[in-house]
């Protein structure tokens, strides 16, 4: 079984966000980047399925050449070879067609993504991958089974969960609960050595077309001082919360 | 030219954030100067009282092979209308199912995807909107050429605007096909009676100063008294006091109700990232130093043991007297 586990190259999550040439690019100064936290639970379930099953496991990423360490600490982690492709990913519709133009040509089994990145939070890269390849997608996926080529599979859904079920090939796009936070995999001492002699291919984009493009960012506005209420006088908040914020 | 919206329900009914997308589509289309038309699929309400959000025409299918949400079909059943109607613009409400369906409309209709918007364009050409981006930690204008686009709305971001218009329904049949079917739902398991948390005007939530799962009876009912949905921070969703699905966050799930109450949580840069889009930010906490206080709009300190039974009193004799 070949396993594809597509890998966003993200701010940190501690990460205070700036901008810089006026507001239209990504401020990466003092920034430190790594996997995108809801890949890792993708990652981390794919390990698990490669132990049970000898599954292989590549792991791809959209982006230029400062993005290998991130994909290097995915082959550490376990993965089997990695792809880059080289290209800025400057929109989902761009990242899911290069990804897919690859992933046609190899007949993977499954695909694994994370729901969405946490730097542009989008959410439409896999879908639109799936899409592409005419295979089923499965967004917010928080369980997978596999038996043989049957995939149980459980989505999240508003206030609730789902059991799906169907056949290889699909997409999940998934988040915590694929696998649990505290069996995600972190890169050992030996996976970091054997991550340098893993195979790390290199593919020229073809030519594709985005079709949304960034004018400009903000930052929200800064609050105002908060208001202070003794903890004696807690009638004092709902009176606030009622005249004031007017949301009682 | 003309705007589809798709008026998405649960169990047979609609949800809020289905107000506030139809809303958002007949003003878009207002803007435009072209006709919206809704669709709602496996639907039960009276899908007239859409008109009261803006609709003249609803769109109604009510096919056995659509009764369960799949992604596929309804996708396939959203572009068959559109195509109906001549839509380049579908508008979706950003919620879990609304996520499932938009890429894949997307992707099949060669449309641009703007996701997560939070207002009405600036500009109409191009096309330019705001959206959340870097986890709520930021906004950006996104723009687009394309002519096929499909807008999906942060629910709760923008209010629904009502009138007393009624709308026509008629019925449009889409069957699903077999590709539609590559998937089978087994079953479907929902937290009876709880409030969306996305869609929730009022959220409390609890952190790791509630020392432990068996404390959480008076956040329940502060929520239930408020009408409220319940939230957790995340490491207390991943010590497992409270189900994942209820951890809001950078990683979790990210909410912009009118009032968030957050007790016992210190205001970690990722927790903020996901409440920090709350209109009204109420926070209790024992340590004065919490660095939630600087993103609070009101501020308590002192032991959530003490504080919040007080509150609890207080908003009991506040609704005998109101």
């Amino acid at each position: 079984m070949k396993i594809l586990v597509c890998i966003s190259h993200v701010p940190d999550t501690t990460s205070k966000i700036n901008f810089t040439n006026n507001n239209t690019e990504f401020d990466s100064n003092g920034i430190t980047f790594v996997i995108n936290p809801y890949d890792e639970f993708g990652l981390t379930r794919a390990m698990q399925i490669k132990e049970a099953t000898g599954a292989t496991v590549t792991v791809i990423n959209v982006g230029s050449a400062i993005t290998e360490p991130t994909l290097r600490k995915a082959l550490a982690i376990g993965a089997d070879d990695a792809v880059r492709i080289n290209a800025e990913p400057t929109d989902a519709a761009f990242v899911a067609r290069l990804l897919a133009d690859y992933a046609k040509e190899q007949n993977f089994d499954l695909i694994i993504t994370g729901r969405e990145s946490i730097d542009y939070n989008g959410g439409a890269v896999p879908g639109m991958l799936a899409t592409y390849l005419d295979i089923p997608f499965i967004n917010a996926c928080i369980g997978l089974e596999l038996n043989g080529t049957k995939s149980t599979v459980i989505r999240e859904i508003d206030g609730g969960k789902e059991t799906l079920e169907g056949n290889l090939p699909m997409l999940l796009a998934g988040q915590k609960g694929l696998v649990e936070e505290k069996d995600l995999r972190i890169p050992a001492m030996r996976g970091i050595m054997m991550a340098r002699k893993k195979p790390l291919t290199v593919i020229e984009a073809g030519e594709v077309v985005k079709q949304t493009s960034v004018l400009g960012f903000e930052l929200p506005e800064a609050k105002a001082a908060c208001t202070m209420i003794d903890a004696d006088n807690v009638e004092q908040l709902v009176e606030l919360l009622h005249s004031e914020a007017k949301v009682i | 030219m003309a705007v589809l919206v798709y008026a998405e329900s649960w169990n047979g009914s609609f949800k809020k954030a289905t107000f506030e997308a139809v809303s958002y589509a007949a003003q878009l289309a207002n803007k435009i100067g072209t006709e919206v038309i809704a669709l709602t699929i496996a639907n039960n309400n009276n899908s007239t009282q859409l008109g009261k959000y803006g609709v003249s025409k609803v769109f109604t299918i009510a096919n056995d092979s659509l009764t369960i949400f799949n992604n596929q079909a309804y996708a396939n059943a959203i572009i068959a209308a559109a195509e109906n109607i001549g839509a380049d613009t579908i508008v979706i409400s950003n919620t879990n199912n609304g996520k499932a369906v938009a890429p894949i409309i997307a992707a099949k209709r060669g449309a641009a995807l703007i996701s997560n918007v939070l207002d009405l364009p600036s500009s109409l050409s191009p096309f330019t909107v705001k959206r959340k981006t870097f986890s709520s930690k930021a906004f950006a204008q996104y723009s687009t050429e394309a002519t096929q686009k499909v807008i999906s709305i942060t629910p709760n971001a923008i209010g629904a605007i009502e009138s007393n218009e009624s709308a026509t329904t008629e019925s449009f049949d889409y069957t699903a096909t077999e590709s539609d079917n590559r998937l089978s739902s087994v079953s479907v398991d929902k937290a009876k009676g709880k409030i969306t948390l996305t869609e929730a005007e009022i959220v409390v939530s609890g952190g790791r100063g509630l020392k432990g799962p068996e404390n959480w009876n008076m956040i329940e009912e502060l929520a239930e008294l408020l009408g409220a949905a319940t939230a957790c921070s995340k490491p207390v969703a991943d010590i497992g006091w409270r189900p994942h699905g209820e951890h809001v966050g950078q990683t979790g799930i990210a909410i912009n109700p009118e009032l968030y109450i957050a007790i016992g949580i210190s205001g970690a840069i990722q927790h903020l990232a996901g409440v920090n889009a709350s209109k009204n930010i109420v926070v209790i906490n024992t340590d004065a130093e919490a660095p939630f206080f600087k993103a609070a709009d009101y501020g308590i300190i002192g032991d959530a043991f003490e504080v919040v039974p007080k509150l609890i009193e207080a908003l009991k004799k506040y609704k005998m007297n109101n």
